[in-house]
C-alpha cells in the first residue's frame, strides 16, 4: 500500500450453528445428504405453516455473544427481511433487524505492532437459504436450474465487526481469532469451503491518520481466508489507484474473482434491495432472563486466549508456540492430551508444529482426524529418548504412521530401523571403516577432531543410518586410541 | 325440521340416542348439498368419499357401543385455507387451483379426532381478502336468503353452507370480520376467538397478527362445542397461547342477570341502515329485559381502526403471498424470458386484482421512505384501539354492536368500490386490532335479512361472549329462522 493511504476494513461473518436441527423446524443439519431430503413443509415455506424457534440457537447463540465480550439484549425479535429469489421459498428470510441478540463486543487480535481490539458491533440470528444449481453457462432460455432446499432454514449467525481494522493481514487475523473462537465454544465448525463460515468486507482508504471515512466499497464471494487477504489487498490497490489518478471510488458491490486476483463490480440489479423490513408476527419476541445468560456464562470452556497463557504459564512456552497451538482448538487439545502423559512441553510443540502439523496439511486432515492419536505420538517421543530410534528416523517412521496407521514401534520393527545400539553388533563395521579410510584416521591421532565426524558418518552410511550415533563415536575413539 | 336443518347438539342427540347413524346423516347432507348446491355455490371441492367413510368409521364406534363426543359423526366443511393433507386447498385462488397440501392444519386434526365428517373445503374471497366472496377466482357464492345479495366474506362458503343446510357447522377464518360479517348477512352464528386461542398452523397466512380461526354454526351452544374441539395450545404455534380452556358449555347458563355491557356510541354512526340500527337497538333493549345492565361507553378511537387496518393487514399479505412465485408449487406462468419475467407473469396471471391491490398496498406501506408513516404509524394506531378496549373491559363485562353497518348487499353493488366494500367492516376490524374475542348472532331481520349482533368480550373470556349471546338467543327465536331455498323437499 502506498505511504500516503490507509486502509479501513470491517467484516461481516456468517457461520452457520452446529446444532442437529435447523432453527424454525426439526429437519436435519447435516452437511452433504442428497438434495431435498432434509427438508419439510415448514422449510419449504409451504401454504400455512409456522416457524418455531430452535431453543438450542439462542444457546449457542448466547455462548458465541459472550465469548465475544457482547451485551446480550434481554428483548429481542425477529422481523422479515424481504426479497425474491429461488433459493428462498417464503422470498422472506426471518433475521433479526433493530433489536439484535447481542451489541458491543470485541476481539482482541495479534498483529505485528502486538495485541488489538476489533469491536464488535452485533450479533444477530437468522436463517440459511437454499442452494442453487444452474444447468448451462447461465440462465439461457432452454436451461433450467434447480434447488436444493437442504441448507434452507439452517441456522446462522451474523456477526459484525466495526471497521476497526487497517490493513488484509489485520482482517485475516480477525478471521482466524474468531473462527478459534468459535470452534473453541462449539459454536460452529467455521468450515469455510462447506460453506459454515462466509464473509463479506466493507473496505475504504483515507489519508493514512486520518479519522474521515471515505467512500466504501462491499466485497464479496471470497471463498478462503487467504481470497479474503487477497481480495481486500487488491481492492485497497485499487481503491487508492483510483484518487490517485484524479477519480472517485463509487459505493458498490464488489466480487471477488479468484481466478483472475481481481474485484469486478456486481450488476447493480443483484443488489438494489429494498428490503421492507418488519417484525415477524408469527414468532413471538425473545425474552433472556439473566439466569440463562448466567448459566451459559458458567459452562463457557477456556477460550484461545486463556489457553494461550496456560500454556506459557504452565509450560514455559513462548508466546508464538503458545499461540500457533492455541489458533485451533483442536491442536491444543492435542497437546494437552501428549503432555499429560509426557510432560517434555517443548518437544510435544516441536513435533507439532513441525513434521505433526505438515503432515495434517498434506492429508487435508484436523489433528482429532490424524491416524496417530496423541498416545502414539508419545511413543514415538519415548523411543527417541530412549535411543531406540534417532531423531531423524523419528520424522521417518511419524509419516510412515500416518500414511500406515501403524504404531511406531511395529512401523519401526517392520521396516528394521531400529536403533543399533549394541557395541558388538557394531564393532565389526566399525574396523571395516577404520581400515578403509586410513587417512582420516591417522588426522585423528594427530589431534584433529573434525575427521571424528566424518568417520562418524562413514559408519552411520554403512548401517543405513541405524546406528546409535554416540555408541559410534565412543567406539571409533576407543578403537584409535 | 329437516335433518340438515338441525343445530349439531340436536343432531349429536339422535346420533346417541341411535335414530339416525352417522352414515345417514352423511348422506341427507350430500344430497341437500345435490339439491342446493347449484343455486348456492358454498363449495369448491366436496369431499364425498372421504365423508361417507368419516361417518362410517363413527358408526363402528357406535357399533361397538363406545360414547360418541359432541362432534362425532357431524357432517361440517372447512374454509378453503385450512390445509388438509391429500385435498386440494386452493384459498380460491388460480394460483393455487390444484396445490394439494402434504399437511394437515391443527384444527382440522384436532376435529378429526372428535369425529368430523368432512364435507368438503368453502368458496370464499381470494386469500381470504374480501367482504363478498366475489373475490373468489372460482365465481361468487350466493346468499341464501336472497340469491341476488351476497352471502358477505371472506368466508362467505362457509356461512352459507351452514345458513343452507349444507352441513351442519363449518370453520373459518376472520381477520377483520371474515367470520361474522358473513354469519350477520347469512343468519348464522359466527365467533373469532382471542387471538392466540386457537392455532393457527396449517391456516394460509394472509395477514398473521390478525389471523384467527372459528365456527360457523346454527346455534350457540354449537359454536361453544366447536370451540372446544379447536382451542388450545399448539406447539408447532409460536402465538398460540398457554391458556386453560374451559367448559365453555358451562357458561351456557341463560343467565346474565348484573352483567355490565357496553354500547359503544361509535358503533351507530350517521348513515348505517336504520333498520339494522333498530334491530340492534331492540336487542340492547331484550338484553336489559334479561336482567343486564346496559351503558352507552366510547371508544375514541374507532374511526381510525379502517385506515389503520388497511396497512397492517395488507403489509404483512405482502410478504406472506411472495411465496406465491411459481417456483416450487402452485401455478407457473410460461413463456418466460427469466426468472423475474416468470415471477411477474406467475403472479399476474394467478391472483386476481384484489390481490394485487393489497400487495401493492402493503409492499408501498413497507418501502423506504414510508414506512415510517404508515406502517408504523399504524402500529401506533393499533396500540390505541387496544388501549381503548381495556379502558372500557375496565368497568364492563362485555361489548355489545352491530355486526355490520347494512345488510347483505346485492352481487355487483360494491365491486366496483373497493371502499364501499370495506366500510363492510367497519364494526369488525378493530376487534382484530386489539385481538379480541368477538360473536356474531342473528338478533333481527331488515328487508326481509337477517341482522348480526355483535358481541364482543375481554381476551380469553369466549365463554363471557358465549354465555350472553346464549341468553340472547334462548329469550329470542331468529336462530329458528331458515331461508326459503324454493327447493323440493323443503319445508
Ligand atoms: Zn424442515
Amino acid at each position: 500500500m502506498s505511504g500516503d493511504y490507509e486502509a479501513v476494513i470491517g467484516l461481516e461473518v456468517h457461520v452457520e450453528l452446529k446444532t442437529k436441527s435447523k432453527v424454525f423446524c426439526p429437519c436435519s443439519t447435516e452437511f452433504g445428504a442428497p438434495p431435498n431430503t432434509h427438508v419439510c413443509p415448514v422449510c419449504l415455506g409451504l401454504p400455512g405453516v409456522l416457524p418455531v424457534l430452535n431453543k438450542q440457537v439462542v444457546e449457542l447463540a448466547l455462548r458465541a455473544a459472550l465469548a465475544l465480550n457482547c451485551r446480550v439484549a434481554a428483548f429481542c425479535k425477529f422481523d422479515r427481511k424481504n426479497y425474491y429469489y429461488p433459493d428462498l421459498p417464503k422470498n422472506y428470510q426471518i433475521s433479526q433487524y433493530d433489536l439484535p441478540l447481542a451489541l458491543d463486543g470485541y476481539l482482541e487480535i495479534d498483529t505485528e505492532y502486538g495485541s488489538k481490539r476489533v469491536g464488535i458491533i452485533r450479533i444477530h440470528m437468522e436463517e440459511d437459504a437454499g442452494k442453487l444449481i444452474h444447468e448451462g453457462e447461465a440462465l439461457n432460455p432452454g436451461k433450467y436450474s434447480l434447488v436444493d432446499y437442504n441448507r434452507t432454514g439452517v441456522p446462522l449467525l451474523e456477526i459484525v465487526s466495526q471497521p476497526d481494522m487497517t490493513s488484509p493481514e489485520e482482517a485475516r487475523a480477525y478471521l482466524e481469532k474468531l473462527k478459534a473462537v468459535l470452534q473453541y465454544t462449539d459454536v460452529s465448525d467455521c468450515r469455510m469451503e462447506e460453506g459454515s463460515l462466509r464473509c463479506d468486507a466493507n473496505v475504504s482508504v483515507r489519508p493514512a491518520g486520518s479519522t474521515e471515512l471515505w467512500t466504501k466499497t462491499e466485497v464479496k464471494n471470497m471463498n478462503s481466508f487467504r481470497s479474503v487477504q487477497r481480495a481486500l489487498a487488491y481492492e485497497i490497490e485499487r481503491q487508492i489507484g483510483l484518487y490517485e489518478g484524479g477519480e472517485q471510488v463509487v459505493q458498490e458491490t464488489m466480487a471477488w474473482d479468484e481466478a483472475h486476483g481481481v474485484t469486478v463490480p456486481m450488476r447493480s440489479k443483484e443488489e438494489a434491495h429494498d428490503y421492507r423490513y418488519f417484525p415477524e408476527p408469527d414468532l413471538v419476541p425473545l425474552r433472556i432472563e439473566a439466569e440463562w445468560i448466567g448459566r451459559v456464562k458458567e459452562h463457557l470452556p477456556e477460550l484461545p486466549d486463556a489457553r494461550k497463557h496456560r500454556l506459557m504459564q504452565d509450560y514455559g512456552l513462548s508466546a508464538y508456540d503458545a499461540g500457533v497451538i492455541t489458533a485451533s482448538r483442536d491442536l491444543a487439545d492435542y497437546f494437552d492430551a501428549c503432555v499429560a502423559a509426557y510432560p517434555q512441553a517443548k518437544t510435544v510443540a516441536n513435533w507439532l508444529m513441525g513434521d505433526f502439523s505438515r503432515l495434517l496439511n498434506s492429508y487435508n486432515l484436523e489433528p482429532r482426524q490424524a491416524p496417530v492419536s496423541p498416545a502414539e505420538l508419545v511413543e514415538l517421543m519415548v523411543m527417541i529418548d530412549r535411543g531406540k530410534i534417532s531423531g531423524k528416523m523419528g520424522k521417518t517412521v511419524l509419516e510412515e504412521m500416518f500414511a500406515t496407521g501403524k504404531k511406531a514401534k511395529d512401523v519401526v520393527a517392520e521396516k528394521g530401523l531400529a536403533q543399533i545400539s549394541d557395541a558388538e553388533s557394531l564393532r565389526p563395521i566399525i574396523q571395516e571403516v577404520i581400515a578403509a579410510n586410513p587417512g582420516p584416521v591417522e588426522d585423528f591421532r594427530q589431534g584433529k577432531e573434525k575427521a571424528l565426524g566424518f568417520l562418524v558418518g562413514q559408519v552411520m552410511r554403512a548401517t543405513r543410518g541405524q546406528a546409535n550415533p554416540a555408541l559410534v563415536n565412543e567406539l571409533l575413539k576407543e578403537s584409535m586410541n | 325440521m329437516e335433518l340438515y336443518n338441525l343445530p349439531v347438539h340436536e343432531l349429536h342427540r339422535l346420533l346417541v340416542e341411535r335414530q339416525v347413524s352417522a352414515g345417514e346423516l352423511t348422506a341427507t347432507f350430500l344430497e341437500r348439498i345435490a339439491a342446493v348446491e347449484p343455486a348456492v355455490k358454498a363449495y369448491l371441492t366436496l369431499t364425498r368419499e372421504q365423508a361417507l367413510a368419516g361417518a362410517g368409521a363413527v358408526d363402528d364406534t357406535t357399533g361397538r357401543g363406545e360414547i360418541l363426543a359432541p362432534l362425532a359423526g357431524i357432517p361440517a366443511a372447512l374454509k378453503d385455507n385450512l390445509c388438509t393433507r391429500g385435498t386440494r386447498t386452493t384459498c380460491a385462488s388460480r394460483i393455487l387451483e390444484h396445490y394439494l397440501p402434504p399437511y394437515t392444519a391443527t384444527v382440522v386434526e384436532r376435529l378429526e379426532q372428535a369425529g368430523m365428517v368432512s364435507l368438503g373445503k368453502t368458496n370464499m374471497d381470494e386469500f381470504a381478502m374480501g367482504s363478498s366472496t366475489e373475490n373468489s377466482g372460482f365465481g361468487p357464492t350466493r346468499n341464501p336468503w336472497d340469491p341476488e345479495r351476497v352471502p358477505g366474506g371472506s368466508s362467505g362458503g362457509s356461512a352459507a353452507a351452514v345458513a343452507a343446510g349444507e352441513a351442519a357447522y363449518a370453520l373459518g377464518s376472520d381477520t377483520g370480520g371474515s367470520i361474522r360479517q358473513p354469519a350477520a348477512f347469512c343468519g348464522v352464528v359466527g365467533l373469532k376467538p382471542t387471538y392466540g386461542l386457537v392455532s393457527r398452523y396449517g391456516l394460509v397466512a394472509f395477514a398473521s397478527s390478525l389471523d384467527q380461526i372459528g365456527p360457523l354454526t346454527r346455534e350457540v351452544r354449537d359454536c361453544a362445542l366447536v370451540l372446544q374441539a379447536i382451542a388450545g395450545h399448539d406447539l408447532r404455534d409460536s402465538t398460540s397461547a398457554h391458556v386453560a380452556v374451559p367448559d365453555y358449555t358451562a357458561a351456557l347458563t341463560g343467565e346474565i342477570k348484573g352483567m355490565r355491557l357496553g354500547v359503544p356510541r361509535e358503533y351507530f354512526p350517521a348513515g348505517m341502515d336504520p333498520e339494522v340500527k333498530t334491530a340492534v337497538r331492540r336487542a340492547v333493549d331484550k338484553l336489559e329485559e334479561l336482567g343486564a345492565i346496559l351503558e352507552e361507553v366510547s371508544l375514541p378511537h374507532t374511526e381510525y381502526a379502517l385506515p389503520a387496518y388497511y396497512l397492517v393487514a395488507p403489509a404483512e399479505a405482502s410478504s406472506n403471498l411472495a411465496r406465491y412465485d411459481g417456483v416450487a408449487y402452485g401455478h407457473r406462468a410460461g413463456g418466460a424470458d427469466n426468472i423475474i419475467d416468470m415471477y411477474c407473469r406467475t403472479r399476474q396471471e394467478g391472483f386476481g386484482p384484489e390481490v394485487k391491490r393489497r400487495i401493492m398496498l402493503g409492499t408501498y406501506a413497507l418501502s423506504a421512505g414510508y414506512h415510517d408513516a404508515y406502517y408504523l404509524k399504524a402500529l401506533k394506531v393499533r396500540t390505541l384501539i387496544r388501549r381503548d378496549f381495556e379502558q372500557v373491559f375496565a368497568a364492563y363485562d362485555a361489548l355489545v354492536t352491530p355486526t355490520t353497518p347494512t345488510v347483505a348487499f346485492k352481487l355487483g353493488e360494491k365491486v366496483g368500490d373497493p371502499l364501499a366494500m370495506y366500510l363492510s367492516d367497519l364494526f369488525t376490524i378493530p376487534v382484530n386490532m386489539a385481538g379480541l374475542p368477538a360473536l356474531s348472532l342473528p338478533c333481527g331481520f331488515s328487508q326481509g335479512l337477517p341482522v348480526g349482533l355483535q358481541v364482543i368480550g375481554r381476551p380469553f373470556a369466549e365463554a363471557t361472549v358465549l354465555q350472553i349471546a346464549y341468553a340472547f338467543e334462548q329469550a329470542t327465536d331468529y336462530h329458528l329462522a331458515r331461508p326459503d331455498l324454493g327447493v323440493r323437499g323443503e319445508k
